[in-house]
């Protein structure tokens, strides 16, 4: 039985305030308790199956492969319950609350699709469910609120700095930081302190064992090249996770370049570079001022719109196993008009900046986690557009 | 004196009384009326005061705390400013620096621990910093004589208390309620538990914060065996509604200290 990493080389940690400590041992006990547990996989296996729809496709996509010259295989994500791979590590943690008796359920959600996926992993579980959002994401990303309402939680709206994930996070910490004894807190990304980062990759890592068994299957080979967004980077850590082995695969997260990289106005830590920091309770990559004032992240896809990510993929940046990358809102809703059009599939804005770095970087037999759809970006991007 | 003895010099010359410690954001609602408020505190008959740097992303604090530290990095203040009114004090009371690790950490643990001996301050409270991550700030601080204040909360079992509790300099920081800072109504129901439990934990002093925003709540929680309380949000709060923000601190900072008398 291995530990469950506190640190991915000098990345991660714990920075939070003493309150949480017992909780985050608590969490790691059970998890680690949870994950050999055959009959835990057994049920959380049937859910993943039966109610969210595993295993996912795998699909190459003709049209575009023949417009860039080169076959790009995408891992259809989008065509889970509630419409991304959020539902994995929302449906794996809710099971765990309840295994730790913890009846209420705190989350925060950028794009909304994390908050719709908790949403609906307590409504299948009778868990109660608080979704802290901020104020221009609920502007932005409407219908996925109102889906969350219908859905039984409550989305509670965050008004402090830009109103966007980064808030929404820290919010949702207050908020466990009060309840700890009686709720868990589900976030929604590889992010925050131990041992967050290493669940939340756990349960999206059957994205990358499904979808290596599937391109084995398919072409007998593994694929050169994984290519996945990178916002806080869940899809991203579960895309890459079966493939850390394959000395062979490249490995390339997409973040966002927002307005450019020199504007300042982007959500591409990783790919700025510079001094790591902590932001949600680890050390990682992270947008900051020279004095250590974390900085606002701008992207045209709320779920990209963060200016820390995971301290996984700071290791992998560091020793060099992944490649980050970034891509402009403009390439990016570009990309995902050429997708609707071509291909005929609506992707999420945020996938969007994955696949216009795909278009425009052919490799042969690359694969792409198709971590959404993008029907709840159609206000936004029709907006933008016309 | 060094800054350890200092913290202990005050809290001792309290003989068996309560120490009243105010806390008060460094630049709000400006650099110099800050100052003006930590002065108007000692003037009032606190012990030491507690001085928070405004932070971006305050994990720990409260809505009252967060906006006025989002407030003061919006009109412009920055670390440096923040230390030049921990300078400014530093002479008068005994300040301990309230900052969240990253800001810390973005200076280097030796190069802030000496800011703080520049600035004549005593210790350092760091909210996001647990035991496990502290060994640099612990060392760079010791070595210099200064309190790294560590806290403790109600959730905290008592195998964890033990060796935080062993590790604490200045005074232990007993947070008195799951939560981040603000005012609340009434004393927590179990604060004398959580007082007596960090007594036992530690040989220096128990200071209790989070939630204490009336004398009444203050005398009730000295009371409870506390050997310090600490007042946040209420005196923030106090500075930013008021045309006087030094006089309103200091009246409010008056009311605290007739209550612990």
């Amino acid at each position: 039985m291995s530990a469950v990493e506190h640190r991915f080389g000098r990345y991660g940690g714990r920075y939070v305030p003493e309150t949480l400590m017992p909780a985050l041992e608590e969490l790691e006990a059970a998890w680690i308790e949870a994950r050999d547990d055959a009959a835990f996989h057994a049920e959380l296996d049937i859910l993943l199956r039966d109610f969210a729809g595993r295993p996912t496709p795998l699909y190459l996509a003709e049209r575009l492969s023949e417009l860039r010259g080169a076959e790009l295989w995408l891992k259809r994500e989008d065509l889970l319950h509630t419409g991304a791979h959020k539902i994995n590590n929302a449906l794996g943690q809710a099971l765990l609350a309840k295994r730790m008796g913890k009846r209420r359920i705190i989350a925060e959600t950028g794009a909304g699709q994390h908050g719709v996926a908790t949403a609906v992993a307590c409504a299948r579980l009778g868990l109660d469910c608080v979704v802290y959002m901020g104020a221009e994401d609920i502007r932005r990303q409407q219908p996925n609120v109102e889906r969350m309402r219908l859905l039984g939680a409550t989305v509670a709206p965050v008004e402090s700095g830009a109103k966007t994930l980064k808030e929404a996070v820290s919010e949702a910490i207050r908020d466990w930081v009060a309840s700890v004894e009686t709720s868990h807190y589900i976030i929604g990304s590889a992010v925050g302190p131990a041992p967050f980062p290493a669940i939340v990759r756990d349960f999206h890592r059957v994205i990358s064992d499904e979808a290596r068994a599937q391109m084995l299957e398919r072409t007998g080979s593994l694929p050169k090249r994984v290519i996945a967004c990178v916002g806080g980077g869940s899809n991203a850590i579960g895309g890459f996770a079966a493939f850390l082995d394959d000395e062979g695969v490249e490995l390339i997260g997409v973040e966002a370049a927002g307005e450019g990289l020199d504007s300042g106005r982007h959500g591409a830590p990783l790919t700025a570079g510079g001094r790591p920091g902590i932001l949600h309770g680890s050390l990682s990559a992270v947008m900051q001022d020279e004095e250590g004032q974390i900085a606002e992240a701008h992207s045209v896809s709320a779920g990209l719109d963060y200016p820390g990510s995971g301290p996984q993929h700071a290791h992998l940046r560091e020793t060099g196993r992944a490649t980050y990358v970034a891509v402009t809102d403009t390439e990016a809703l570009a990309a995902f008009r050429q997708v609707c059009e071509v291909e005929g599939i609506i992707p999420a804005l945020e996938t969007s900046h994955a696949l216009a770095w795909a278009m425009d970087n052919p490799g042969d037999r690359d694969l792409l986690i198709l971590s959404g759809r993008g029907d709840k970006d159609l206000a936004e991007v029709l907006a933008r557009t016309s | 004196m060094t800054g350890t003895e200092r913290i202990e010099a005050a809290f001792a010359a309290r003989d068996g009384k309560a120490a009243l410690m105010p806390y008060l954001m460094a630049c709000y609602p400006d650099e110099a009326t800050s100052i003006e408020i930590g002065m108007a505190c000692a003037d009032a008959g606190a012990d030491l005061v507690e001085l928070g740097i405004p932070y971006s992303d305050p994990l720990a604090d409260g809505p009252v705390i967060h906006a006025a530290a989002t407030a003061a990095l919006d009109s412009g203040a920055t670390v440096v400013g923040a230390l030049r009114v921990a300078t400014a004090l530093g002479d008068r009371i005994p300040v301990v620096v309230m900052c969240y690790a990253n800001l810390v950490m973005t200076m280097g643990w030796d190069a802030f621990a000496e800011q703080l001996i520049q600035a004549n301050a005593c210790g350092l409270i760091c909210p996001d910093l647990p035991l496990e991550e502290a060994p640099e700030a612990l060392a760079a601080l010791d070595a210099r004589g200064l309190a790294l204040v560590p806290l403790v909360a109600p959730t905290t079992p008592d195998s964890r208390l033990a060796d935080i509790g062993e590790r604490a300099r200045g005074f232990l920081y007993t947070v008195s309620v799951a939560g981040t800072t603000g005012e609340r109504e009434g004393i927590a129901p179990g604060v004398g538990d959580v007082v007596a439990r960090a007594k036992a934990s530690t040989s220096v002093p128990v200071a209790v914060g989070f939630g204490i925003s009336t004398p009444e709540q203050a005398a009730g929680t000295a009371d409870a065996g506390a050997d310090g309380v600490i007042i946040g949000s209420r005196l923030v709060r106090a500075a930013g509604e008021s045309d006087d923000p030094a006089e309103a601190v200091g009246a409010a900072v008056a009311e605290f200290a007739a209550a612990l008398r």
